[in-house]
């Protein structure tokens, strides 16, 4: 399987037109657009309160824009409005063809449940009835995310921040999603962790050739996982491009500020 | 007043006078009122017409707390009329206090026939099992449900479970099934073991041993659910198809024993195990008291029934 | 001759920064086409936006006004400065090759994988293709004289000459049709300088076509089929706004 994206593709895999959601007074997102193509990892960065997670809500269906759409192209199919579909519809999505790693790994395992429920329910729940084979299935995902598979009973509540993450990204892998959506996937974790992890999340999307959007304000981070990079100030994209140009040749005033803020160390 | 159009014989024992009870005029038949009972029939209706699916319905304050069957009682006095012929069984027994107790509620206020013969009966109120022989076509069977849904451990909150139920999204039955296997080499679960009925709706059969759960499976009887204090109602209209979740590697199986039973030796039925002295002496003996002393009585004449066979553990 | 691999068309280049308050003018009306078999290379002093004009043309800068066109046989000309993103990756994993003068350390990837991991794009992620892009990892390392014990190490404690080979394998192991040197050399001793421009020479005689920018003139000698004066595109420095 290769991750060659081919230019012969019809359709982006994902389409955002003229997102907009208030909460009350306040407009979190402004007129938000932007296609991603499959294979291609996204990054948006921006400061608290930039629309960021916002975005992201939006696009991953679990906060309806007020005004706007986002398109998917199903497997096979046409791009298609996710907030035409029916409830049904999105669970299915949500459980197959899309993953979502959240911040707080609490939030996307079930903490009271084996490391190896937690990555063969998805299968389970698509039909899977065979106990041997998803827990063969369950120990390859393991392994491929360097947790030591004799680990696959244990609950996940006995693991560290770094390993949690890790089971939360073959918990989403296991079916094979096109399009996987992390948000700050790397926040709270010792430095020695995030590098394993962002290691493994690089590795990954490019052997399952996955399209990705990465919800960060960790610039290092968006370089090293993202080919395009949208920049986010107080609802708006203010500056969208591959990612080391925009790193590298900031134009909007606000990308220069975010920048030249970063240490290097 | 539900009406049971058929040619019945009548009963070869009726219970001692001691339980006769006179009839209790200051209450409506079966004690519930009129507009009550048809909202419980409605109820049921709408249950019967989706197998497996739980109908809410206006659980009514009944004279005994809840936890002591007054989902299966509401139930009961629903369909009952004056020419059914009710049995009570509680954990297969006619004769412990619930079973006492129910029946002489619906003596009290209804005056219909009792049995404690299973093949007499035509309507059965059971807690926590289903009598061995067979049940046919003019009967219907009411279970006693303490807790309806069949994921609340896993999933407590009924807003999802709805959704989940709704949307046919079973993983997470499959996922508790697989802990078991994981933590105990075999699924642990050996009574209200959950069911699939009419291949949509995941079904908590009530705390039924897993033994009887094949029992469930195309029974030509109607079987009626009632859970009082969660206000539940749900339906496996019959000649259903009920099938007990499981794997492929870890198929359902259902329990055996190494001895038959002390009184009758039976191997096909549910037994009880019996403490018969303080150096922990044992016996096994039916759980179904009526299915026991028939199996006894055919010692003597050829004429009894035998048990439906269950699922056979190879 | 043969349609140009590369050609710039009135590119000019200048940095807005908007919180100090000025913009520096580096390049004005850069004209130039290079085709396949050739190596220009660029000439001019510090500063002059030689480093700038590679940044440009592989689309890690963003042109202030003008064209650059990649031609590649038997495709449509790309627009590099219009391009979507999705074409100008594509361009690079395939097409058009950098090497910088800095290797971009990742973490936790070894020697041997960091220069396999180009060739994977095309042959795939399995064991065998695994197995194949390293061992011809394997052979690069080799001719730039990296020891084998280094190859499962991460290069981020090797020495500047170390890791300037690395990234030169690694940017230099897939063949592609355009290549954009930026000091290749500069910080490699003579004998691993002469293996470098042999690989130049390899690349070219192969087809492809080359910028480059070398601040030891011999080597720029050895490699150079043309070389192009930056002071021609010098912009004339104007006064913070």
């Amino acid at each position: 399987m290769t991750n060659a994206m081919p230019l012969d593709t019809q359709s982006p895999i994902l389409r955002a037109t003229g997102l907009n959601k208030r909460y009350g007074d306040r407009a979190a997102l402004i007129d938000a657009s932007f296609e991603l193509w499959p294979g291609e990892v996204l990054a948006i960065v921006g400061e608290s309160g930039s629309g960021k997670t916002t975005l992201l809500n939006a696009l991953a269906a679990r906060d309806q824009p007020d005004s706007g759409s986002v398109e998917f192209q199903l497997k096979g199919g046409a791009l298609t409005d996710i907030f035409t579909m029916t409830e049904a519809q999105r669970r299915l999505l949500a459980r197959t063809d899309w993953g979502f790693v959240h911040q707080n790994s609490a939030d996307g395992l079930r903490m009271e449940v084996s490391a190896g429920a937690n990555v063969g329910e998805r299968l389970m729940a698509l039909g899977q009835r065979h106990y041997g084979k998803l827990r063969a299935t369950a120990c390859d995902w393991l392994a491929r995310v360097e947790i030591d598979p004799a680990r696959i009973d244990d609950l996940p509540r006995h693991f560290s921040g770094g390993m949690r993450q890790r089971l939360q990204i073959a918990r989403n892998l296991v079916t094979q999603p096109r399009l996987v959506f992390m948000d700050e996937p790397t926040s709270g974790l010792d430095v020695s962790v995030q590098a394993k992890l962002l290691d493994l999340l690089r590795q990954l999307t490019q052997q399952l050739g996955l399209a990705s959007v990465i919800v960060t304000h960790d610039l290092a981070v968006a370089r090293l996982l993202a080919h395009r990079m949208i920049v986010m100030r107080r609802g708006r994209i203010v500056e969208t491009g591959l990612t080391d140009q925009v790193l590298d040749d900031p134009q909007h005033p606000y990308t220069q500020l975010l920048v030249s803020s970063v240490l290097q160390p | 007043m539900l009406n049971k159009n058929k040619t019945s014989t009548p009963p070869e024992k009726i219970v001692d006078s001691h339980e006769n009870q006179a009839v209790d005029q200051h209450f409506n038949f079966a004690y519930l009122d009129e507009r009550t009972k048809r909202m419980i029939r409605r109820a049921i209706l709408k249950a019967v017409a989706i197998p497996g699916y739980q109908v809410p319905f206006g659980s009514r304050e009944m004279p005994l707390p809840y936890g002591w069957g007054t989902g299966g009682i509401q139930v009961t006095a629903s369909v009952i009329g004056p020419s059914d012929v009710l049995k009570v069984i509680d954990q297969g027994s006619d004769d412990t206090v619930n079973a006492v107790n129910i029946r002489r509620f619906f003596q009290r206020t209804t005056n219909v026939q009792i049995t404690t013969q299973t093949q007499a009966a035509t309507l059965i109120q059971t807690r926590h099992r289903i009598p061995e022989m067979a049940l046919t076509e003019d009967q219907i069977i009411i279970y006693q449900v303490p807790v309806p849904e069949p994921m609340q451990r896993l999933e407590p909150r009924e807003r999802e479970t709805r959704s989940l139920h709704g949307l046919a999204e079973y993983g997470l039955m499959h996922v508790k099934l697989y802990e078991d296997i994981a933590r105990y080499g075999h699924i642990a679960t050996t009574y209200d073991y959950p069911v699939l009925v009419n291949h949509r709706y995941v079904m908590a059969p009530s705390p039924i041993p897993k033994f009887d759960n094949p029992k469930m499976h195309m029974n030509p009887a109607l079987q009626l659910f009632g859970a009082g204090r969660e206000k539940r109602i749900y339906a496996v209209p019959p000649y259903t198809a009920v099938e007990s979740l499981g794997f492929e590697d870890y198929p359902f199986e259902v329990q055996r024993w190494d001895a038959p039973c002390e009184l009758c030796g039976s191997r096909d039925s549910f037994l009880d195990e019996v403490i018969t002295d303080d150096q922990g002496g044992r016996i096994f003996v039916c759980s179904d008291s009526d299915y026991c002393e028939s199996q006894q009585n055919s010692a003597e004449s050829s004429s009894a029934p035998t048990a439906q066979s269950g699922l056979k553990h190879d | 001759m043969t349609t140009p691999v590369l050609r710039l068309t009135n590119v000019s280049k200048q940095f807005t920064l908007h919180h100090q308050g000025m913009t520096l003018p580096v390049l004005h009306d850069v004209n130039f086409e290079v085709a396949a078999g050739e190596c220009v290379v660029l000439d001019g002093s510090s500063g002059m936006g030689k480093s700038t004009l590679l940044k440009l043309i592989y689309a890690n800068y963003r042109v202030s006004a003008g064209s650059i066109q990649y031609a590649q046989s038997g495709h449509a000309p790309l627009e590099l400065t219009t391009a979507t993103p999705r074409r100008l990756i594509d361009a690079r994993r395939h097409h058009i090759g950098y090497v910088s003068q800095f290797l971009r350390v990742i973490p936790r990837i070894s020697t041997l994988d960091l220069v396999a991991e180009p060739l994977l794009a095309e042959l795939g992620h399995d064991e065998r293709a695994l197995k194949q892009a390293r061992e011809h990892a394997g052979v690069w390392l080799t001719r730039l004289r990296i020891p084998e014990r280094l190859w499962s190490l991460a290069p981020a404690t090797f020495s500047g000459g170390e890791q300037q080979r690395v990234n030169i394998a690694r940017s230099m192991i897939k063949p592609r049709s355009l290549l954009l040197l930026d000091e290749p050399t500069a910080s490699l001793d003579a004998l691993n300088t002469q293996t470098v421009v042999t690989l130049i020479h390899e690349a070219i005689a192969a087809g492809a076509a080359a910028v480059g920018i070398f601040h030891d003139q011999a080597v720029g000698n050895q490699l150079a089929t043309r070389r192009i004066d930056m002071t021609n595109f010098r912009s004339i420095t104007c006064a913070a706004q």
